[in-house]
């Protein structure tokens, strides 16, 4: 509390002391704060390609029909794939729904609903690989591919096959499997639906491969808000709202229907969405048209996501320079505690992962009451972390004056600050900036961590939008403009700046 | 600038860890305005007494009197040194950064609180009198070292010493320009500055010393006028 309390503006509180209701909160804020990750993809939860700027799938008409159902209005947060009860954990956001796997074991972190869908896992193989993995006792020994996490790789492990997982989108694991370096791929039926089936040259087995539940996720003793999900999804499957969107997805299947009690014959209906992802992605669109007709729509996208990059870039500096300023000061001129400390907290900032302290800052604080904000939690994570660099950057250009320098200030009169101030500083800070611009360059990359704790930076934008739009090579090229525009100008500013401060260096002409 | 009389007594001094002492009980005297050299072998503890003299090293015992200035033995009597008595060091160390006006006015106007206007007018003035009034402007790397020399005479000189010291004043020269540091030395005497210069030159020391100390491993040996 009292560090809470210190944590002044920046820091709130802890929001939901166990007890409090949920579900009168969300009817209070008027809106269902549910957490998902776009970079799974279709047909959950992801851009549309035809609109990247918004957000579509199964779950999300399932998130908005849920949230009527309450009196509320949907609103999505973003939030990475297998941190999803963690953020909920932490108040991120009221639910997770995201094809999240009914299992025991995470029944000690979160609440769960009532299943909403059923999936059986579904093989897929190149068609034309004649010794490809057709039953679950082939693929002892083949690699296959699947989802890090999830039911499909327990079941691939349990078969003894050479399970490939990859933490990317689900496109990457069917590309590798057309490419010849998997044999096979397990999956959900709705990913092998949308990602697997719908390239001509892959397969997809029905088979009894096994099956997964997907279910809600509420805080931890949030039984009023998981009931009133459980009546809400009931009136969904009852009234038949629920089916139509199933199979608008083209996701109707018998299992489902067994799960909703739900006997009337299939409709027939049309998978209008299905189709449409079909005519977006299905076949790959020549450059030119991708240029025209797709790039333009995703730029305020990656507008959006270079602005926050951008944000997060200099925030961090701002914290890393008068940091690391110090720190070299202390360390270089500091009496012997104070050295040590510097050099202590440098060595540790420097042993350990951003990714580690990064995830200490935002999820490990709020265990001693001191919940951040993202934005915040990532600036000050990387701004912390460069600190360190930072300072032994300075710490060099202090050590490449002489030290006769300090001597003949000194010798004039000058005290040690100003002698910093006039003489040293001016001269280390010329030495200090290649080392420095890097290091800001490092920190632009680095910011793209921050997609762990819920922003949709340059790289989360991309990623996103790769996986939705199946397209990795073109919107990298894309991505990788706009990080060029981001540190390009930054290195030319440097070495201008360089170069007027060696202004003396240059030899008579 | 006023000069003043350099009285030393009973200055001691030992390196960190050393077994002997670097200066050993040295005590003279330099009347204010006169040009005094201190010779001797290298390791004889010339610069060791110049770096005191100039409140670089912190001496063990003895006084240092610049005047009516009396620094004591100790870290904050060392300090008292700094600005009154000016050093010309042996590598010159004028600040690369900044230009020979900006040299010559930085402690003037951050440690004396001397107008810029005044400092530069005042500046400009040492740089004429040095022969350096055209190059008022030019960075230390354009200089040659008789040049920076001067500029590093010029900024000391800048403080208004009462006393100002050289270290080994013609180690880093031209061997037939050497004389032109003789005529540098009657410019600063004219001005009323007492100095105090060590060299291993002795020929040098000779033709322009008043009093010549000579060191012997951190003991004075002789003063022979």
């Amino acid at each position: 509390m009292a560090l809470a309390l210190a944590g002044g503006a920046w820091a709130t509180a802890a929001e939901s002391p166990p007890g409090d209701d949920a579900l009168a909160r969300i009817q209070a804020a008027g809106e269902l704060r549910w957490g998902a990750d776009a970079q799974g993809g279709a047909p959950y939860v992801f851009q549309d390609p035809m609109d990247p700027n918004h957000l579509i799938g199964f779950e999300v008409e399932l998130a908005t029909a849920l949230a009527a159902e309450l009196g509320v209005k949907a609103r999505p947060v973003q939030g990475q794939w297998d941190m999803l009860l963690d953020l909920l954990g932490r108040g991120d956001f009221d639910v997770a729904l995201n094809g999240i796997e009914v299992a025991d074991e995470k029944l000690r972190v979160a609440g769960l609903t009532r299943p909403y869908y059923v999936a059986p896992e579904r093989l897929t193989i190149r068609r034309d690989d004649a010794n490809a993995p057709r039953t679950l006792a082939d693929v002892r020994g083949r690699a296959v591919g699947t989802l890090p996490g999830s039911l499909a790789e327990r079941i691939l492990r349990r078969a003894g096959a050479e399970v490939r997982t990859y933490d990317g989108g689900q496109n990457e694991i069917y590309a590798d499997l057309l490419l010849g370096r998997t044999d096979a791929v397990l999956l959900d039926a709705p990913i092998s639906l949308y990602y697997g089936e719908i390239e001509p040259a892959l397969e997809g087995i029905a088979g009894d491969f096994g099956e997964v539940r997907y279910a809600i996720a509420v805080p931890l003793g949030e039984q009023r808000l998981q009931a009133a999900l459980d009546a809400a999804i009931g009136t969904l499957a009852a009234d038949g709202r629920l089916r139509a969107l199933y199979e608008r997805w083209g996701l109707w299947n018998p299992e489902t229907a067994a799960l909703l009690g739900d006997t009337r014959p299939g409709s027939g209906a049309v998978a209008e969405a299905l189709e449409a992802w079909r005519t977006a992605v299905g076949k790959p669109l020549p450059l030119l048209e991708r240029l025209r007709d797709r790039y333009p729509r995703v730029l305020p996208l990656f507008l959006r996501g270079a602005l926050l990059t951008l944000a997060l870039s200099f925030v961090a500096m701002a914290l890393a320079v008068p940091l690391g300023v110090v720190l070299a000061l202390l360390r270089k001129y500091g009496a012997a505690p104070v050295r040590w400390l510097a050099t202590a907290y440098i060595e540790f900032v420097r042993g350990t992962p951003l990714l580690v302290q990064l995830i200490m800052l935002y999820f490990g604080l709020p265990e001693l009451g001191v919940t951040l904000d993202p934005f915040v939690a990532g600036a000050l994570a990387l701004g912390l972390n460069y600190a360190a660099a930072e300072a032994e950057n300075y710490r060099a250009g202090l050590e490449s004056v002489p030290v006769g320098q300090l001597e003949a200030s000194w010798s004039l009169g000058l005290s040690t600050l100003q002698a910093l101030r006039h003489v040293i500083g001016p001269q280390a800070v010329r030495v200090a900036i290649p080392p420095a611009t890097n290091d800001f360059i490092a920190l632009l990359k680095d910011s793209s961590l921050v997609s762990l704790v819920t922003l949709t930076e340059l790289t989360k934008t991309y990623l996103n939008l790769a996986n939705a739009m199946r397209d990795h090579l073109g919107l990298g090229l894309l991505v990788a403009l706009w990080y060029l525009a981001i540190g390009l100008p930054f290195s030319w500013l440097a070495r201008r700046a360089e170069a007027r401060l060696g202004r003396h260096l240059r030899t008579a002409g | 600038m006023t000069a003043a009389a350099v009285t030393v007594t009973g200055l001691t001094h030992r390196h960190r860890g050393a077994a002997a002492p670097t200066l050993d009980d040295v005590a003279f005297t330099v009347p204010a305005g006169a040009l005094a050299a201190v010779v001797g072998a290298s390791g004889s503890g010339k610069t060791t007494l110049l770096r005191c003299l100039a409140g670089l090293e912190v001496p063990a015992r003895g006084t240092i009197a610049i005047g009516a200035h009396t620094a004591a033995a100790g870290r904050s009597g060392a300090a008292t040194l700094r600005g009154r008595v000016g050093l010309v060091f042996q590598t010159f160390e004028l600040f690369p950064h900044l230009t020979v006006l900006e040299n010559c006015v930085l402690a003037p106007i951050t440690v004396r609180r001397i107008a810029r206007a005044e400092a530069e007018t005042a500046a400009r003035a040492l740089l004429d009198r040095l022969g350096l009034a055209d190059k008022a402007d030019a960075h230390p790397q354009r200089l040659s070292g008789g040049q920076c020399q001067r500029v590093a005479i010029a900024r000391a000189l800048a403080m208004a010493p009462a006393c100002l010291l050289y270290d080994e004043p013609t180690s880093a020269l031209d061997p037939a320009r050497k004389g032109e540091v003789l005529d540098v030395l009657a410019t600063v005497r004219a001005g009323g500055v007492t100095q105090i210069v060590v060299s291993h030159d002795e020929a040098l020391v000779a033709r322009v010393a008043d009093h010549v100390f000579r060191l012997d491993a951190g003991r004075l040996t002789a003063e022979p006028r």
